[in-house]
């Protein structure tokens, strides 16, 4: 779907004057996908979460938690920053926040891709299940905890605790790290992790960032079954 | 959970519509903390010599004239009470201390909130929009104010236990979290000869902060040992006479969002307490980073 004609044809939803819960309910209940613009969020909370088609979602301001949470098929763009738990537990689709996300960002989200052109803050990419997401800027502490599936890619920097008790996610960050979590350690770049890297960046489009110049981050695996000589690490 | 709002005038101009301004962000904030309200207000220094104290008392009927009359045959000259629903504020020609010790030993019927030059404290328990008419905070201007909606989780719901908790001359915090070891700490602080007037968590913050204060720590110095001696979950405000200054704990439970304008700082528990403000969507917009001291002021924290 071409963005400019989804613009085009989008029914504009004013929150100034219509409950979030009747937008939310309004694009569960849209019987063919359509393109909406969402005037005045105002920070309020839960916009656009739960969608299961293949909507254009565009809001136009900063939104409070869980914009998109459990968002299935649609794509939402957020033309703002956002707070806690956006996109979490998506389960498809595409998120775009142009501004900042608070914490949280894509907690648990098993498929899907969000993407954070600003900066996230702590516990981005929380027990993550399976979904992609690409910051452009930087990542807080506790990032990627027991993050399970999935890859996380930091342009920027990532703070404290990257990683720590991570199960098979893959993290890919450019800047520093603060430091790593328990169990996390840095692994070989190999041909395909840049071209993952590559292709991940190109969705988001994120444009003057090189593959080449991330370093990947997994689990050693040495936390996944209890051992008492690994109780200072639990 | 708890709401948090503190506002600051950059401009003349916005100081006129600091009240109302608050009084929007607060409303706003009622869904995070229904139990009860408070705000503390920064405006009309009082003259040099002179000092400012709110006072609560449970009386609707209180004689606050009668007050009027023994102030002024103590301390020469106190102004008209100043009255706000439950509260009064009086100007007393005399060192706050000596204020205040005179009506903690005449009047302990009554409730210090606050002393200082320019603070003035109001809170009550009950709906945040119902507390912010009752006590017409939309008509009151100032250089700068914090507001709190408080969501009780340890402690009884009464005026006392509302936020903000003064700390001192000027002082005032307001917190959005929960502390585990108040307990301990207000005995260990009850012998350095800290008084408390109720068993909230928070109090025991704001007299731990007064206890560090008062031994010489600069308010940075004593925000950052918050975070070695408070166990707990914490988004602090504290009021200066200057400013104001936001502290974080450092695995960052409880949120915050600050904001900035060519007219104001703001800082909320969340954006939607911001998006009320003039030129919210334009604003500069981050999130305090957990376990670092921010502040707003002409040298508020040195």
């Amino acid at each position: 779907m071409a963005a400019t004609d989804a613009t085009r044809e989008a029914v504009s939803v004013d929150l100034a004057t219509v409950t979030v819960r009747a937008l939310n309910q309004r694009l569960h209940d849209a019987s063919a996908p359509g393109s909406f613009r969402v005037l005045n969020p105002g920070g309020q909370h839960s916009i656009a979460a739960g969608l299961d088609a293949t909507h254009a979602v565009e809001i136009d301001g900063h939104v409070g938690y869980y914009c998109a949470g459990m968002n299935q098929h649609a794509t939402v763009r957020i033309a703002g920053n956002c707070g806690v738990g956006v996109a979490e537990n998506m389960m498809s689709g595409t998120v775009v926040v142009e501004g900042s996300a608070s914490q949280s960002a894509a907690a648990t989200a098993r498929g899907g891709l969000l993407v954070v052109h600003g900066d996230a803050s702590a516990r981005c990419a929380i027990s993550l299940k399976g979904a992609d997401v690409v910051v452009r800027g930087s990542v807080g502490h506790m990032s990627a905890f027991m993050a399970q599936r999935g890859n996380l890619v930091v342009c920027g920097d990532a703070g404290d605790a990257l990683g720590d008790s991570l199960y098979e996610a893959r993290l890919y960050v450019r800047g520093s790290v603060a430091a790593l979590g328990a169990d996390c350690v840095e692994k070989e770049m190999l041909p395909e992790h840049i071209a993952q890297v590559r292709e991940l960046l190109e969705r988001s489009d994120i444009a003057g960032v090189l593959p080449e110049d991330f370093r990947r981050y997994g689990s050693a695996r040495r936390l996944y079954n209890f051992h008492v000589d690994n109780l200072g690490s639990y | 959970m708890c709401g948090i709002a503190g506002l600051y005038s950059k401009t003349p101009a916005f100081q006129a519509r600091l009240g109302s301004d608050l009084s929007a962000m607060l409303e706003q904030l009622a869904f995070r903390g229904p139990d009860s309200a408070g705000v503390a207000f920064y405006r009309d220094p009082a003259p040099f010599g002179s000092s400012k104290v709110s006072l609560f008392s449970d009386d609707p009927g209180y004689d606050w004239e009668g007050l009027h009359v023994e102030l002024e045959v103590e301390f020469a000259e106190a102004s008209e009470p100043s009255i706000r629903a439950s509260h009064a504020t009086f100007v007393i020609a005399a060192d706050a201390g000596d204020a205040q010790s005179w009506l903690a030993v005449r009047h302990p019927e009554l409730r210090l909130m606050s002393a200082g030059g320019t603070i003035e404290i109001y809170k009550e328990a009950g709906p945040p929009a119902a507390f912010v008419k009752r006590f017409a905070l939309a008509e009151i201007a100032g250089t700068h104010a914090l507001g709190h909606t408080r969501m009780a989780t340890e402690s009884r719901v009464t005026t006392q236990h509302s936020h903000p908790f003064s700390t001192g001359l000027d002082l005032c915090l307001v917190h959005n979290g929960s502390l585990s070891n108040h307990n301990r700490l207000r005995r260990v602080l009850m012998r350095e000869g800290i008084q408390f007037q109720t068993d909230n968590d928070t109090e025991v913050a704001a007299g731990y902060l007064t206890w560090k204060l008062r031994e010489g720590a600069s308010l940075e110095q004593a925000l950052e040992s918050c975070m070695d001696d408070l166990d707990g979950f914490y988004t602090f405000a504290v009021g200066t006479a200057d400013g104001f200054a936001v502290l974080r704990d450092p695995i960052a439970c409880k949120p915050a969002v600050m904001a900035e304008t060519d007219e104001w700082v703001a800082m909320a528990s969340e954006y939607r307490a911001i998006a009320v403000l003039p030129g919210a969507p334009d604003a500069t917009m981050w999130e305090p980073e957990p376990g670092h001291v921010y502040s707003w002021g002409h040298a508020v924290v040195a």
